[in-house]
C-alpha cells in the first residue's frame, strides 16, 4: 500500500474532512498541484476549483472557492472559504456564485484579479456540469 | 395594607413571570451549548489561519513592500471602534460591559484630540452609546433577522470595514465584543484588528515554499484574517449573550421564587389575621348579650 498523508480540509465554521489520503489534488493559484507524502512544505494561496483527495477507499471531492493549503511532508491542511462537496454541487448553486463573484467584480479595485476569479468560477461550472 | 385579593393576584403574576424567566433560562442553555459548539468548530480555522499569518507577517513585516493591512497608515488619526452587541436585552450585564469599554476607550481617544467613530452590530449597543457618542456613528449592521451567525456575515462585516479602510476613512481599526470564558464570567475585550497584530510566530523548523510570494499570500490572506477575527469575535459573542441571559435568568427565577415565598407567609398572615378578628367580633357579640 502506498505510503499516505493526513488531509484536513477546514472551513470558517468547522472541519469538513479529514482522513489519510494517497495523493490530493490542489487548484493553486498558481497552477494545480498533486501533493503526495514527503512533498516538500509548502504554503499555496487557492483558486476556485476541484480540491481532490484519493485514498485506496475513495476520492473525496470538494469545489473550493477560495482560502490557501499548508502542504507538509505528513500532510495537508486546506482551508476553504468555501467548499462544497461536488456530489452536492448543482448548476443553479454555481450560476448563484457565480453571480456573486461578478457582483464583487463590478466594486473591486482589482480589475484583473476579479475577473481571473469569475472566469475560475466559469470553468468550474463547465467543469462540474459536462 | 393590600386586601387578600390583592395579595392573591399579586403571587399568581409573581409565579407567571417566574414561569417565563424559567422557560427563557432554558432556551438560553440549549442554545448556549449550540452557540458553544459552533465556537469549537471554528477554532482550528482560525488557529491555523493566524499562525500562518503570524509567520508570513515576522518574515514580510519590515520590508517596505508590506501590505497596509499589516503596515498600517502610518497615521494614528482616525480610529473605528466596531461595537459587537446583543440584539436583545435581557441577558444581564452582556451588553453594558462591552459598551462601557468601548465608551471608557472613545472618551479617551477624544481626549488624546483623535477622531473617533463607532460602527455598531446589534441593536443594543446603539441604543446605549446613541445619547453620549451618538454623532460619532457611521454605520450600523443588523443582525436581527439572523438566526445563526454564519461565516457570511462576518464577511460582509469584513467587506465593509475593509472598503471603508481603503477609502482612507480611518487609521486604526478595534473591534470590542465579550470573550466567553463561562456561564458565570465573560470577559469584554477589545481587540486591535487594522493594523493586523499578528501574535507571536511558533517557531517550527520547517522552511515553507510560498507560491505565490510571500507577500502575495499575504496580501490575499491579511483580509480573510479580519473576515475570521470576526467571525471569532461573532461567536464568542454569541456564546456570551447566552451564557449571560441564562444567569440572569436563573437569578430571575430565584428572585421570583424567594418573592413568591414572601407574598404567601404575608398572605397567610393576612387571611389569619382576618379570622381571628372574626372570631373576636363573634365572641364579644356573643358576650355583651
Amino acid at each position: 500500500m502506498a505510503n499516505t498523508l493526513q488531509f484536513d480540509l477546514v472551513s470558517p465554521e468547522r472541519k469538513l474532512a479529514s482522513a489519510q489520503v494517497t495523493e490530493v489534488q490542489i487548484p493553486g493559484a498558481d497552477g494545480d498541484m498533486t501533493a503526495m507524502e514527503g512533498h516538500a512544505a509548502t504554503i499555496t494561496t487557492l483558486r476556485p476549483g476541484i480540491l481532490k483527495a484519493v485514498s485506496p477507499q475513495a476520492t473525496l471531492a470538494f469545489a473550493v472557492t477560495g482560502g490557501f493549503a499548508e502542504i507538509t511532508a505528513s500532510g495537508v491542511t486546506v482551508l476553504a472559504e468555501r467548499a462544497i462537496p461536488v456530489s452536492d454541487l448543482t448548476g443553479t448553486l454555481l450560476d448563484e456564485m457565480i453571480q456573486e463573484a461578478r457582483d464583487l467584480a463590478a466594486m473591486a479595485d482589482d480589475k484583473d484579479a476579479a475577473d481571473k476569479i469569475v472566469n475560475d468560477l466559469q470553468a468550474l461550472r463547465y467543469a462540474a456540469t459536462h | 395594607m393590600p386586601s387578600l385579593k390583592d395579595l392573591k393576584n399579586r403571587i399568581g403574576s409573581v409565579k407567571n413571570t417566574r414561569k417565563i424567566t424559567k422557560a427563557m433560562q432554558m432556551v438560553a442553555a440549549a442554545k448556549l451549548r449550540r452557540a458553544q459548539e459552533a465556537a469549537e468548530a471554528a477554532r482550528p480555522y482560525a488557529d491555523r489561519m493566524n499562525a500562518v499569518i503570524a509567520g508570513l507577517a515576522t518574515s514580510v513585516g519590515s520590508s517596505d513592500g508590506a501590505p497596509r493591512l499589516l503596515a498600517g497608515t502610518g497615521a494614528d488619526k482616525v480610529h473605528l471602534l466596531v461595537v459587537m452587541t446583543a440584539e436583545r436585552g435581557l441577558c444581564g450585564g452582556f451588553n453594558t460591559t462591552i459598551v462601557r469599554l468601548a465608551r471608557a476607550r472613545a472618551n479617551e481617544l477624544l481626549a488624546q484630540g483623535k477622531v473617533v467613530k463607532i460602527l455598531t452590530v446589534g441593536k443594543k449597543g446603539r441604543e446605549q452609546l446613541r445619547r453620549d457618542l451618538g454623532d460619532h456613528f457611521v454605520g450600523h449592521v443588523d443582525l436581527s433577522d439572523v438566526k445563526r451567525v454564519g461565516y457570511v456575515n462576518a464577511q460582509e462585516i469584513a467587506r465593509d470595514i475593509l472598503n471603508r479602510y481603503d477609502a482612507g476613512e480611518f487609521d486604526v481599526a478595534t473591534i470590542f465584543f465579550n470573550r466567553f470564558q463561562s456561564v458565570i464570567s465573560q470577559i469584554p475585550t477589545a481587540q486591535q484588528i487594522i493594523p493586523a497584530q499578528p501574535g507571536e510566530a511558533v517557531v517550527t523548523n520547517t522552511l515553507y515554499d510560498y507560491e505565490p510570494g510571500e507577500e502575495a499570500i499575504l496580501a490575499d490572506l491579511l483580509p480573510r484574517g479580519v473576515a475570521t477575527q470576526i467571525f471569532t469575535a461573532l461567536l464568542e459573542n454569541g456564546a456570551s449573550e447566552q451564557g449571560a441571559r441564562m444567569s440572569a435568568m436563573d437569578n430571575a427565577t430565584r428572585n421570583a421564587g424567594d418573592m413568591i415565598n414572601k407574598l404567601t407567609i404575608q398572605y397567610n398572615r393576612s387571611r389569619q389575621a382576618a379570622i381571628t378578628k372574626e372570631l373576636i367580633e363573634i365572641i364579644s357579640g356573643a358576650e355583651a348579650l
